[in-house]
């Protein structure tokens, strides 16, 4: 993967003045090395390789939906040169050899430092904690836990998993859903789910959890992460929190940033996904959480599903959307058009400090001599019709199939090899 | 009607629901006939694809469709797709082979009917029998029906539906259709069965039957699962029949002329008293009667009825 060289001419880097990037030996140098390959980068912007927070790779036991390689695939031509592989499957990443496993297949893949995170409880029943120092010592360094998918709903055991990653460093990502209020839930709950007949989610099954994790990590001392927030009481929850300086992180998907519950008129499960699609006002406050820093990350929820799973009634459809291959147009259509965010802020949510929470040291750095050459190069102007046949994911639940969106990855550098080039994956 | 399908009475315009009603009056003059047929679908195939046990429903589809000379199959397709079983989307493409012109389906998914209708799985029309918690638009059809036989008609006219709101579908149809038709609407029911969002509906609403019942020029008491109470919804069936039930003394508050109106089948003793189910005001009966009428009327329509029902012994062309 070393030994390559490359320059990177006139990119506007983090969007701001144009300059030249020299690439070699997997890290970015003083000066262009001679023989490098030239990648005309003019009109397009350099950003840090994006790092996702929560990614499903399916792999082990659902290589039907997605597998580490194609997953990774998707990463890469999404911009991403580092993703954190969900602890949700079958067996579930809750021991040193699963973790250990999955970090080995991202290391063969290529594409993406593939970095998994350990489940907080064994099984992701919630009921004893999986033994995440041994996940934290493996080849792997887990740094992440969460049992996502299910929240670590009992108090007790939350507050006990907070404190004990703090031995080495850890985080607990926390999928905020009272277990209680959410039995059987289909949608948002309101003015629409009590119209269509769905069995509404509501809003406050989130944010009991929030309010009640960000007192924990309060009293413990512990960071928190809060996975996927999606409405805008969550956000306010945070924002207090972190007014009061607790050690508190956040993350909003791309499809809570663009989409609303009103997709669901038509019942078409590709809108299903947990937390479901909320209202307008949401949006617009996650969008403003973002904006001022409150949610500190985008993180894409990438969850692929094979064709049956969606292709059925809504209630016995599985919840999730793609998201990698999109991530970064939907950020540029709903922060960056809205003037809510410049590329320095979208470099900022979606690599420094996601890498940062996630414990990742060779990503979201600066561009300076030295540092690993983890770069994507964003072409803002163009634009393309999604078409999910296209996509590098195994799965086509995409949501924004049909629709227009700016932005175009036209190269990823993973520690100074190119991952994708002139907007086509590389093959290795 | 330039329909395909009746998923929701709230894709029914004034117009749709006023053809459906009228037309429906003209074929009731069928049953009281000696041969009670018309060759109007004659080499039409109409299958009832139930997911769900409806033998009531299921029955006044079979009877409406064979009046009209439909060839009628029934499909009972009971379980979930996520159990053992055939997935709908198999259950369609079965069905779409077999040359099913018209698929009246009962789901216990709300919106079973518009997936089927919509997914690009068949091209038969879709007739909704029921969807989960959504909607059962023919059940509101017969009820506008019988409150026109009964009231002479439904716009200007005041129908409190009471019970348990939030999960019945016979609500929902019935809150678009009456709206849509003039009514004025109450929503009656403990505030745990009337849905979050319900100060949206195009009706009003209450949690206390009493102060409304003078007003009424009909009530529609829904069906309640007892099995609710485990859910915390009410404390126990004695207090929701002490608050919500219909017995003789409430009935008595009702003007004269009102009527009292059940989608069945009916917890006799618990949502009404035998004793008010069993009255002259009771129209339980007569919504049965009408509801072969009205899906008579349904099923001519969305197949391709042009022209008059009657009297239009060859089948319509347009499809």
């Amino acid at each position: 993967m070393s030994g390559t060289s490359y320059v990177i001419r006139g990119a506007q880097l983090l969007g701001g003045e144009a300059g030249d990037l020299y690439v070699n030996d997997g890290v970015f140098a003083e000066d262009a090395v001679r023989g490098a390959a030239v990648i005309d980068a003019a009109g397009l912007i350099a950003l840090p390789g994006l790092v996702d927070l929560h990614t499903h790779l399916r792999e082990p036991g659902r290589e039907d939906a997605e597998t580490v390689l194609t997953g990774t695939r998707a990463a890469a031509a999404g911009g991403f040169t580092a993703v954190h592989a969900m602890a949700n499957t079958d067996p579930v990443a809750d021991t040193a050899g699963v973790v250990e496993q999955v970090w080995r297949l991202g290391r063969e893949a290529g594409y993406c430092d593939v970095r998994p995170v350990g489940a907080v409880t064994v099984g992701l029943k919630g009921e004893r904690l999986a033994e995440l120092g041994a996940m934290a010592d493996s080849a792997a360094r887990v740094r992440v836990f969460s049992d996502d998918g299910h929240c670590v709903s009992d108090a007790a055991l939350m507050r006990r998993a907070l404190e004990y990653v703090k031995a080495f460093g850890g985080v607990v990502a926390q999928h905020a859903q009272e277990p209680r209020l959410t039995e059987g839930a289909q949608m948002n709950e309101g003015e629409l789910s009590g119209m269509l007949g769905l069995q509404g989610w509501p809003a406050v099954a989130e944010e009991a959890i929030i309010a009640r994790d960000v007192l924990l990590a309060a009293h413990t001392g512990s960071r928190l992460h809060v996975c996927h927030l999606s409405t805008a009481g969550s956000v306010e929850i945070v924002r207090w929190a972190k007014s009061r300086g607790y050690p508190v992180t956040a993350e909003v998907t791309p499809h809570h940033l663009l989409l609303t519950e009103d997709l669901i008129q038509g019942y078409d499960p590709v809108y299903k996904v947990n937390p479901p699609l909320r209202s307008a006002t949401d949006v617009e406050a996650v969008r403003a959480g973002l904006a001022d820093g409150t949610i500190d990350a985008v993180a894409t929820d990438h969850a692929p599903h094979p064709v049956e799973a969606k292709d059925c009634e809504w209630a016995v459809a599985a919840m999730g959307m793609l998201g990698l291959e999109t991530a970064v147009s939907v950020v540029q259509r709903t922060m960056v058009e809205t003037g809510l965010l410049d590329w320095a802020g979208v470099a900022d949510r979606m690599s420094v400090r996601p890498a940062r929470i996630g414990g990742l040291a060779e990503h979201g750095r600066s561009f300076e001599a030295g540092a690993p050459a983890n770069v994507v190069l964003v072409d803002p102007a163009a634009s393309r019709v999604v078409e999910p046949g296209a996509l590098q994911s195994l799965s086509r639940n995409t949501p924004y199939a049909g629709m227009k969106l700016p932005g175009a990855v036209v190269a990823t550098l993973l520690h100074g090899s190119a991952t994708v080039l002139d907007g086509r994956v590389v093959e290795r | 009607m330039r329909k395909r399908h009746l998923l929701s009475t709230a894709d029914l315009t004034v117009d749709d629901a006023n053809l459906i009603l009228d037309t429906a009056q003209e074929l009731s003059t069928v049953a009281g006939r000696a041969i009670k047929k018309l060759p109007t679908l004659r080499g039409r195939t109409v299958v009832n694809l139930f997911f769900e046990d409806s033998t009531r429903t299921r029955i006044s589809f079979e009877t409406a469709a064979k009046r009209l000379s439909a060839d009628v199959i029934n499909f009972s397709a009971k379980g979930s797709s996520v159990s053992k079983g055939e997935s709908l989307k198999d259950t369609a493409l079965t069905l779409e082979a077999m040359g099913a012109d018209a698929v009246v389906v009962r789901h216990w998914a709300s919106g079973g009917a518009h997936r089927l209708a919509n997914a690009g799985w068949i091209h038969s029309s879709v007739v909704n029998a029921g969807d989960g918690t959504h909607e059962h638009p023919t059940q509101a059809l017969l009820d506008a029906y019988t409150l026109r036989q009964r009231l002479g008609s439904v716009a200007g006219r005041h129908v409190a539906i009471v019970g348990d709101v939030l999960h019945s579908r016979v609500a929902r149809s019935n809150v678009h259709l009456l709206s849509t038709l003039g009514a004025e609407v109450t929503l009656v029911g403990p505030p745990t069965l009337l849905p979050h969002g319900v100060d949206s509906w195009p009706c009003a609403y209450s949690y206390e039957l009493d102060p409304v019942l003078p007003k009424c020029d009909a009530v529609m008491m829904l069906r309640v699962q007892r099995e609710r109470m485990n859910q915390a919804f009410f404390p126990t069936e004695r207090e929701y029949s002490r608050r919500y039930g219909l017995h003789a003394a409430r009935m008595a508050m009702l003007p004269e002329h009102a009527v009292v109106m059940h989608p069945g089948p009916m917890n006799r003793g618990l949502e009404i008293s035998a004793e008010v189910a069993d009255s002259v005001r009771s129209t339980i009966t007569e919504q049965v009667a009408n509801g072969v009428s009205v899906r008579m009327a349904v099923l001519y329509l969305l197949l391709g009825g042009a022209e008059s029902a009657i009297g239009n012994d060859e089948e319509g062309s347009a499809r």
